[in-house]
């Protein structure tokens, strides 16, 4: 088991090296480094002495270095568009993105688990037909399409809940939080479902089609023919078998999220990293940028990494290093 | 004579499919006596699968009983509603399948998949259940069985899952097993050991065993007496000696003239030309007449049904008091 | 058989369109309503979108064609609409129902072409990974896997963006080549992995070394097996893939780093429409938003169907 953990985590590094590689590239070729490290407004002087101190005729390799050095410290410059220090700003931003993906993460999952069983169960049945045709609905709807739609009823036509914006937020040391306040939870409602829906589609259908696979396997014929009650079968056999697969690929859809929540923010105006993000593309803002690839990608590789360790727990064909021993 | 174990009479199952119905059982007939062998042999296709799968009740929608009886013990056990037949399922009838691998559920340990069948059907506590369990395990040839109690399916061997299976199938102490296959999966050097244990458990604990195999050394090594099975319908059976070394049926002839053997010396293996017709291609009359060497007039025309022959029951025309073809 | 001149030859086999009409594929097709439905709904999008200059009612991108009078008509059946806009108008005075035309058009080419560019690319790998197999299939497995872990939309930002940087003043049809290759870039790998298992099974068959002995390029004999066998799944692939691609364009656009402002696609119109929804014009977001539903949609249930068809297991 040391090996494998040691075996990702080198891989991780990897990925990690890759994906502050490309950044790299970004920040130096894409534009100018100067401009990306003192803004736009420095002087021809500053900039002369930012040259020489950077020593750009350095090599290739050492300036590497040196980005992957500050990058591991936070360090990526001062964002094009705003002026301030990009650290600064995806510090202030993290906070909103995080409580809108775990928000939508766990109604995609508490409420695509159950159904995809359920239509798993009832397959045919009535209640299985509507939920299908509403699953493959949600995947066909664009993710700010469903925003707009929720904004147009609940917030124009109905008045209930707001449309833009976190509302009320705490600050809890470093981090603000909307969880603490029922301002908060109404901003929340709607940006969190939007999210939540593609997410949810997909949990459902994959869960169904894993319960689907699970009931024709031999075992649980063999459970029948022992007798075992369906609800034994069904929940006892099938479900945690069901649920070993779809571990992974919701801890994976964690990070989808994330990555998505740059669309809800934009629709509801979110004040999260993904608007950040959003913003420097529009701008060509390269800093930041290339710092919210180098976080987003270290979030991934986190949960990846995590997520295997996951199935170490669960799954015990994983667990054993010693070959099955003889008849 | 004591009543039968299970009696299957006129036993029908089609296949509604979209180009017209197949009949992949047509009027199987046949009997086993409690605590007796029967061998089921066939080619693959044969029907001697569909058979098990009818009696124990878990034959794959959209396959259906169209007409026949099932009866165990003297009460009919085909028309007994789902919770009915699950009572019976591992308590008065067990199952054993082919691929030991598959059969088991590989996130459970054995030994919580043997409590859980024998609570189901024994009134007996936690204790008294693993009590149970390891008596089973330690009767089933299984090392070390307190030891191997809390141990998954992949630590163990191909021949001691299926070891396992049988003590799986003995749990709650049935009248009657049907075993699928139950050697086909292992090693040559472990069939004869399974079907030895086999043989042993059965007789130990007063248990009837109706054994599907396509494996005709199996049949002669533990049978008591052989139904030979071609397209769908039962073509000879009898004690199984008989059945061996006097065939009366010529599908049989020619089954057992296709097995080499070390003790009579012969030129060339019997084979018989061409192949058993598809479930939707049965002729009409024996099912047999378009391969068979001896065929007359009345084969095309009429189905025979089980005549009685020298020592064996056949489906032939050759058979019987009003045999008219050639001997 | 015939006594004339003809005599031993066999009865005609039944002909390609005959066979077809006979096959299971087209039986489930005419079974199964819903495939039907989205058929007919897929057609009438793709015609609107291809014909949209000759069937649209209006031009909504002739500059000249526009009255600022008409700007924000609500659709013809609701209170001050008029027969002429039958959708609405938007606050330029662009016909709705003309822009959706144009709009899908846009949307549909996108889509299109990146997923026939994504599987040419996948395809490609997938047939280099699996042939040459070793250090080029080990990188490019890697590659895979990597990508996979991205998911589409971040990629698909990233490329824009850093085109939008190299290219700041870009030309129309540079933009569209960046947002084409930005949305092929990610969705190929899943066509990579299934050629790649096709490709490896049939390499190791004997009739490839069998053609190297001969001398024949293996490359064309495999192209001549390999591709029959993987075009079922790689096309389920595609039609799945090309609404995914269509929403995606939809998304960039949405965001305003997609399709040039010149040339509006449904995500832009959608965009645009946003605006006004507080004021009541729902009209302008609503139709455009329901034109890409319908085509999303309908591409799907086809690529649902399909998949089901082709599943040797259901059958």
């Amino acid at each position: 088991m040391l090996a494998f953990v040691l075996r990702r985590l080198i891989q991780a590094v990897v990925v990690m090296l890759t994906v502050a590689f490309i950044a790299f590239m970004l920040f130096q070729y894409v534009g100018d480094p100067v401009t990306n490290l003192l803004g736009q407004d420095a002087t021809p002087e500053q900039r002369q002495q930012l040259r020489a101190d950077l020593g750009l005729d350095a090599s290739f390799a050492v300036q590497f270095a040196r980005f992957v050095g500050n990058a591991v410290r936070g360090e990526f410059g001062l964002s094009l568009r705003q002026g301030r220090k990009v650290s600064s700003l995806i510090v202030e931003r993290f906070p909103a993105t995080i409580e809108l993906a775990l928000s939508a993460a766990v109604i995609a999952l508490a409420v695509g688990i159950p159904l995809g069983v359920y239509t798993a169960l009832r397959r045919g049945r009535f209640g299985s037909q509507v939920f299908m045709t509403l699953s493959l609905l949600g995947v066909s709807l664009p993710t700010f399409l469903i925003g707009i739609l929720l904004i147009l009823v609940f917030a124009v036509l109905l008045k209930l809940l707001p449309s833009f914006g976190r509302g009320e937020v705490v600050m809890l040391g470093g981090w603000s939080t909307g969880w603490l306040t029922i301002d908060g939870w109404k901003h929340l409602v709607l940006p969190a479902i939007t999210l939540a829906v593609f997410q949810l589609a997909l949990i459902m259908r994959l869960v169904r089609a894993e319960m689907l696979e699970v009931l024709r396997t031999d075992y649980i014929k063999f459970a029948r023919a022992r007798g075992i009650s369906d609800h034994a079968v069904y929940f006892g056999h099938a479900l945690k078998n069901t649920l070993v697969p779809v571990i992974t690929i919701t801890g994976l859809q964690l990070g989808a999220l994330i990555a998505f929540a740059i669309i809800t923010e934009t629709v509801f105006q979110w004040p999260g990293m993904g608007l950040l993000f959003i913003q420097a593309v529009q701008f060509a803002d390269i800093p930041v940028m290339a710092a919210y690839l180098c976080l987003i990608a270290l979030i991934f590789v986190l949960i990846n990494l995590f997520v295997d360790l996951l199935y170490f727990a669960v799954d015990p064909r994983l667990r054993i290093e010693r070959p099955a021993t003889a008849h | 004579m004591s009543q039968p174990l299970l009696e299957v009479k006129h036993l029908r199952v089609e296949f509604p499919t979209r180009r017209g119905t197949l009949v992949a059982l047509d009027d199987v007939t046949f009997d086993i006596a409690p605590g007796e062998i029967l061998g089921v042999v066939g080619e693959s296709g044969a029907g001697k699968s569909l058979t098990g799968a009818s009696i124990i009740g878990l034959l794959e929608p959209p396959g259906r009983i169209a007409a026949g009886e099932i009866w165990l013990e003297g009460g009919r056990i085909d028309d007994l509603p789902p919770d009915r037949m699950r009572a019976i399922r591992g308590r008065r009838i067990g199952a054993i399948f082919q691929d030991p691998l598959t059969s088991l559920n590989p996130l459970y340990t054995i030994g919580r998949q043997l409590v859980e069948t024998i609570q189901t059907h024994l009134p007996l506590n936690a204790g008294d259940a693993r009590a149970r369990a390891i008596a089973l395990l330690q009767e089933t040839g299984i090392p070390a069985a307190d030891a191997r109690f809390d141990q998954y399916p992949h630590q163990f061997s191909g021949g001691m899952r299926q070891r396992v299976v049988i003590a799986l199938a003995l749990a709650a102490e049935p009248k009657l097993i049907v075993a699928d296959e139950p050697t086909t999966a292992l090693d040559v050097s472990i069939q004869a050991q399974i079907i030895a244990l086999l043989k042993r458990t059965a007789k130990q604990h007063g248990a009837a065993v109706m054994l599907v195999t396509h494996d005709m050394g199996v049949i002669a090594e533990a049978s008591d007496r052989v139904a030979v099975m071609y397209a769908g319908r039962i073509v000879e059976i009898g004690p199984v000696q008989q059945v061996i070394h006097q065939p009366a049926h010529p599908y049989t002839v020619g089954l057992m003239g296709s097995i080499p053997s070390m003790e009579s010396a012969r030129e060339r293996l019997l084979q018989i030309d061409g192949a058993m017709p598809r479930l939707n291609a049965i002729p009409p009359g024996c099912a047999f007449n378009p391969r068979c060497p001896k065929v007359f007039e009345r084969c095309r025309r009429e189905r025979p049904d089980l005549l009685q022959a020298p020592s064996t029951r056949a489906a032939c025309w050759l058979v019987g008091p009003s045999s008219e073809g050639v001997r | 058989m015939s006594t004339t001149t003809t005599a031993i030859s066999p009865a005609a086999k039944p002909g390609r369109w005959q066979r077809f009409l006979d096959s299971d594929l087209w039986f489930s097709f005419t079974h199964s309503p819903t495939a039907i439905i989205a058929a007919a709904i897929a057609l009438v999008c793709v015609t609107c979108a291809l014909f949209a200059n000759w069937i649209a009612p209006h031009n909504p991108f002739d500059l000249a064609t526009l009255d600022l009078m008409d700007a924000r008509l609500p659709p013809a059946w609701e209170e001050g609409g008029s027969s002429k806009y039958v959708f609405g108008t938007d606050d330029q005075g662009r016909d709705i129902l003309s822009a959706l035309m144009y709009g899908s058009r846009i949307s549909l080419f996108v889509g299109l072409a990146s997923v026939a560019l994504s599987m040419l690319i996948g395809v490609g790998l997938g047939l280099l990974s699996g042939f040459i197999g070793g250090a080029v299939d080990g990188f490019i497995m890697r590659v895979c896997d990597v990508m996979l872990s991205f998911p589409s939309i971040l990629v698909a930002l990233l490329i824009d963006g850093v085109g939008r940087a190299l290219f700041p003043n870009a030309h129309e049809s540079l933009a569209f080549s960046v947002l084409v290759i930005a949305i092929a870039l990610t969705g190929w790998v899943q066509y990579a992995r299934t050629v790649r298992g096709s490709t490896m099974v049939e390499r190791n068959k004997e009739y490839v070394q069998a053609a190297r002995v001969i001398g024949v390029a293996p490359l064309r004999v495999m192209f001549r097996h390999v591709l029959p066998n993987v075009l079922g799944p790689v096309l389920v692939l595609a039609t799945i893939q090309i609404a995914g691609a269509i929403i995606t364009e939809a998304t960039l656009s949405f965001l305003g780093v997609g399709v040039p402002p010149t040339s509006p696609s449904l995500g832009t119109l959608i965009r645009i429409g946003q605006d006004f929804l507080f004021s009541g014009e729902w009209w302008i977001t609503i139709f455009p938003g329901l034109m890409l539903v319908l085509i999303a949609l309908s591409v799907n249930l086809l690529g649902d169907w399909l998949r089901d068809a082709l599943n040797p297991r259901l059958r």
